[in-house]
């Protein structure tokens, strides 16, 4: 019957696609939108920020970085805590995307101080030597702000005529590493998640120099991009002559110093290679 | 020529000509941005760098090669099925012509940076309007082809077209609402989880709507064509489309999984997308029934040789697909290399090959002429499969090695890997996926090359054929 009738088959085609329509991309609305969802610490985007995140838009950093981390082991121990809907409420367009061949950027917000960021960004592989992130050196031009108050109220996000003003002068690098240190920082996630040692702080390495070997590689690989190649110092403090206890330098780099900028290395390396890499770092003192 | 029957067919030409053009432009920057990820070194900032390249690669595969065929041979196949000439040539003509400023500007602004973010919908609001138009006037034509048509019964091919055109037409419209706030800026309509849920809701319904229901309105028409025998069951078909596009909406989220998107959405969509398993191989088995007693046409008939792997690489893919919208297995493999190998069996397999298997049938009818050369034909064939098994197959490898790689625990239960010792890893990986794509380019360009001398130089067809 409907071989011969063009109109009404559309009309029912149409219906058709309706159905799945409305209950798996209208109903949900109501869903995402349910108050109890709402985290009140969340907070809109800065002019600046803002300014980031259309940079990241028109880079299409979105192409190799997601945003969301997902409530696995193997996301939470490298991301940090499993993202809520509630931190997405001020996203227009959200940033999930959908492909990591770079690392997942959810709360990448207060991980390195920004002097690491500004480095990275204008050359990623003098940190990372093997990264396949291009090379953005050439956002340190200066940052066209035209349109940021006519963004923020189109978003209906608040802002004051300092913050505004605040922009003059500003580079592009400038306002992708504000946005950046925001990302995913708004709840207090890093205080709660921040792995404290637990038992006896003893290195079973001690001494053992068969370990010295992965100590340095794990150097090079993690830490030289902030402590230098040669233990002097960059980004991070010189390590050359610690005078600190393994106990102590274990403790920073399993727990790292937030607020110090220098990130936690607990879960990403594990207790037995953290003590790897400290002997190691004895070693080279004295 | 087709002037016996009074067709419109040349704007069937230049739509043609333009997205064989598009289509190795399209690939052409696959090669590139391969490339890019393997020697990070060939970015070029700020215009060519990766992450703008990569949306002009998709855009230009999905809608210049992709759409830019389906209107071709939308338009052929309507009026034959219809017995009817085309409603409107003038409009058609300048549909072209808008066609080809569209993807041009596309491919502008994208480069430029001015990109909504959006997969698949990341062009902005003024191209994006442009679309609208273009998509409204071609869906016009066809339309009022089909109420004035001559021969009263539709066949499932107009059944697909048909949905094909409805269906575009409210994701794109939906997905692509705007706050604008320049001619070159916007912002997304909807925020957050419910902008990702959108979004998804859109994006796996191009791959429904543009990838899927066009290529199979296409084999419907042309395996039949080709074979010179009717498709096995026009029932089978009719019950599997209805049930294709009623289940294809429900499964967005499983784009989605283990996100703030609620878990009753992404439940759905998983089983929704096992489900399809059943109306999709519907399709590829009435393509094999089809060929009952005709298999040694596979030797023979190069454009059955096309179709059959190109419907196979179709079932493949709806296996495939299912398999990755389920949780556990899609907590490994999503955001993976794996995910690439996927898509490209299905661009490089399923929709290429049909859309070549079109081409070969329709230019020496429209044209009057000889295929130039069959022996091309058949290397054209063996190193586009060639190049995409190696794309598909180093992919699928390298996703899990990775996968496996990231998800790898010490007995403490901290990480074994950091997230740079699973990415230098890939890199043999990429290596093989660049020559796999340069392959694939390489046929592609041979395929070219025929399609010009068969225009230019061949044969006079000794007797017109009927279309
Ligand atoms: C070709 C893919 C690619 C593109 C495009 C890309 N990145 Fe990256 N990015 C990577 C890779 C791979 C890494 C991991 C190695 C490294 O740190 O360089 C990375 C690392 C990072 C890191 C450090 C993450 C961490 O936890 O250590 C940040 C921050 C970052 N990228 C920001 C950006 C921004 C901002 C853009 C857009 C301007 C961008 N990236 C574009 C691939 C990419
Ligand atoms: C993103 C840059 C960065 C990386 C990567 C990094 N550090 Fe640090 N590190 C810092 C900063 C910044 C400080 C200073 C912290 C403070 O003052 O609270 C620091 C402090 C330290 C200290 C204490 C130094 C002192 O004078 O008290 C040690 C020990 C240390 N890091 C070891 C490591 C090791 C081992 C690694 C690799 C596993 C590493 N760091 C990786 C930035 C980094
Ligand atoms: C041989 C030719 C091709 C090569 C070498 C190639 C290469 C690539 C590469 C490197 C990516 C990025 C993968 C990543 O994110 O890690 C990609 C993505 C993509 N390509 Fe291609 N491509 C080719 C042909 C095509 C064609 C013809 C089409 C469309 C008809 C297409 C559609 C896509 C799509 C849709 C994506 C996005 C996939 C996703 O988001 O996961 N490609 N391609
Ligand atoms: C039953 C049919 C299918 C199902 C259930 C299915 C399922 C999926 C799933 C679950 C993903 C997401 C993977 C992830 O990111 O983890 C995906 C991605 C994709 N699929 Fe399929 N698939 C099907 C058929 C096809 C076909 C026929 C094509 C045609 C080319 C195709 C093209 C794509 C593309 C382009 C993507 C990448 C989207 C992106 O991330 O940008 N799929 N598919």
């Amino acid at each position: 019957m409907l071989e011969k009738k063009p109109i009404i088959f559309l009309l029912i085609a149409t219906g058709v696609i309706l159905i799945g329509t409305v209950v798996t991309m209208i109903a949900p609305f109501k869903w995402i939108n349910d108050p109890k969802l709402k985290i009140a610490e969340v907070k809109p985007y800065t002019p600046l920020q803002l300014e980031g995140r259309d940079l990241y838009i028109r880079e299409g950093c979105n192409n190799c970085h997601t945003q969301t981390v997902r409530p696995l082991l193997a996301d939470v121990e490298r991301y940090g805590d499993y993202s809520k809907a509630g931190e997405f409420v001020y996203d227009q367009p959200h940033l999930w995307g959908s492909r990591r061949t770079g690392p997942d950027l959810a709360r990448i917000g207060g991980k390195y101080p920004d002097a690491w960021h500004y480095k990275h960004m204008a050359d990623p592989q003098s940190m990372v030597p093997r990264s396949n992130m291009p090379k953005y050196a050439f956002m340190q031009r200066p940052l066209d702000a035209s349109l940021a108050e006519r963004k923020m109220k189109a978003l209906g996000f608040p802002y004051s005529q300092a913050e505004l003003d605040a922009l003059k002068g500003k580079s592009e690098m400038d306002a992708m590493v504000a946005y950046l240190q925001k990302l995913g920082n708004d709840i207090p996630w890093r205080k709660a998640a921040r792995t404290t040692v637990a038992g006896d702080i003893k290195n079973p390495f001690r001494d053992d120099r068969s370990v010295l070997a992965e100590g340095k590689s794990i150097y090079d690989k993690e830490c030289a991009q902030c402590h230098g190649n040669d233990l002097k110092g960059g980004v991070g403090p010189s390590l050359a002559d610690l005078k600190q206890s393994e106990a102590d330098m274990f403790k920073i780099v399993f727990s790292g110093s937030p607020a110090g900028g220098m990130p936690a290395f607990g879960d990403i390396l594990g207790k037995e290679r953290v003590w790897k890499v400290v002997t190691y770092l004895k070693s080279r003192g004295h | 020529m087709n002037q016996r029957e009074g067709y419109t067919d040349d704007v069937v030409k230049g739509f043609i000509t333009w997205s064989i053009i598009w289509g190795v432009v399209a690939v052409l920057l696959g090669v590139v941005i391969s490339l890019q990820l393997a020697f990070p070194q060939l970015n070029l900032p700020p215009y060519l760098t990766y992450g703008r390249l990569r949306p002009i690669h998709t855009n230009a595969g999905i809608f210049g090669w992709g759409i830019g065929s389906f209107m071709a041979f939308f338009i052929f196949i309507t009026q034959r099925l219809t017995k009817t000439r085309l409603w409107s040539p003038g409009l058609a003509r300048f549909q072209l012509y808008l066609f080809n400023v569209v993807i041009a500007l596309a491919a502008l602004t994208l480069m430029l940076g001015f990109n909504r973010s959006k997969e698949y919908a990341e062009l902005e609001w003024p191209v994006a309007l442009l679309v609208v138009v273009l998509w409204v006037i071609f869906s016009i034509n066809i339309i009022m082809t089909i109420i004035k048509r001559k021969e009263e019964q539709m066949y499932i091919s107009l059944w697909y077209i048909m949905a094909t055109l409805v269906g575009v037409a409210v994701l794109y419209l939906v997905n692509n609402a705007a706050i604008p706030i320049s001619l070159t800026k916007s912002y997304s309509a909807y925020a957050g989880a419910n902008d990702a849920n959108v979004q998804w809701w859109y994006g796996h319904n191009a791959v429904a709507m543009v990838l899927t229901t066009p290529p199979l309105a296409l084999f419907y028409y042309f395996l039949p064509k080709s074979t010179g025998v009717p498709i096995y069951s026009h029932r089978m078909g009719i019950i599997a489309f209805w049930s294709l596009v009623f289940m294809y909406l429900w499964t967005g989220a499983h784009h989605l999984l283990w996100t703030p998107v609620p878990d009753w959405v992404q439940t759905l969509a998983m089983a929704f997308s096992v489900m399809l398993i059943a109306p999709s191989w519907a399709a590829v088995f009435n393509g094999y029934f089809s060929m009952n007693g005709q298999w040694h046409q596979m030797r023979e008939n190069y454009l059955v040789k096309f179709l059959i792997f190109g419907v196979t690489f179709y079932g493949l893919q709806t296996l495939q697909g299912p398999s990755q919208a389920v949780r556990t297995f899609s907590a490994f493999i999503h955001y993976t290399d794996w995910i690439p190998g996927h898509v490209h069996m299905g661009t490089l397999g399923w929709v290429s090959l049909i859309l070549f298997a079109s081409i070969y049938y329709t230019v020496p009818k429209i044209y009057g002429r000889e295929i130039y050369s069959v022996g091309l034909v058949n290397l054209h064939f063996w190193l586009a499969v060639a190049g995409q098994l190696i794309f598909s197959i180093t992919m699928w490898v390298a996703g899990i090695q990775q996968a496996a790689m990231l998800h790898a625990t010490n007995p403490d239960g901290s990480l074994h890997y950091s997230f740079m010792e699973t990415l230098v890893e890939m890199y043999p990986y990429w290596h093989g996926r660049a020559l796999g794509g340069i392959i694939y380019f390489a046929s592609l360009l041979i395929f070219v090359y025929n399609i010009v001398k068969t225009v230019t130089a061949g044969k006079p067809a000794a007797v017109t054929q009927k279309a």
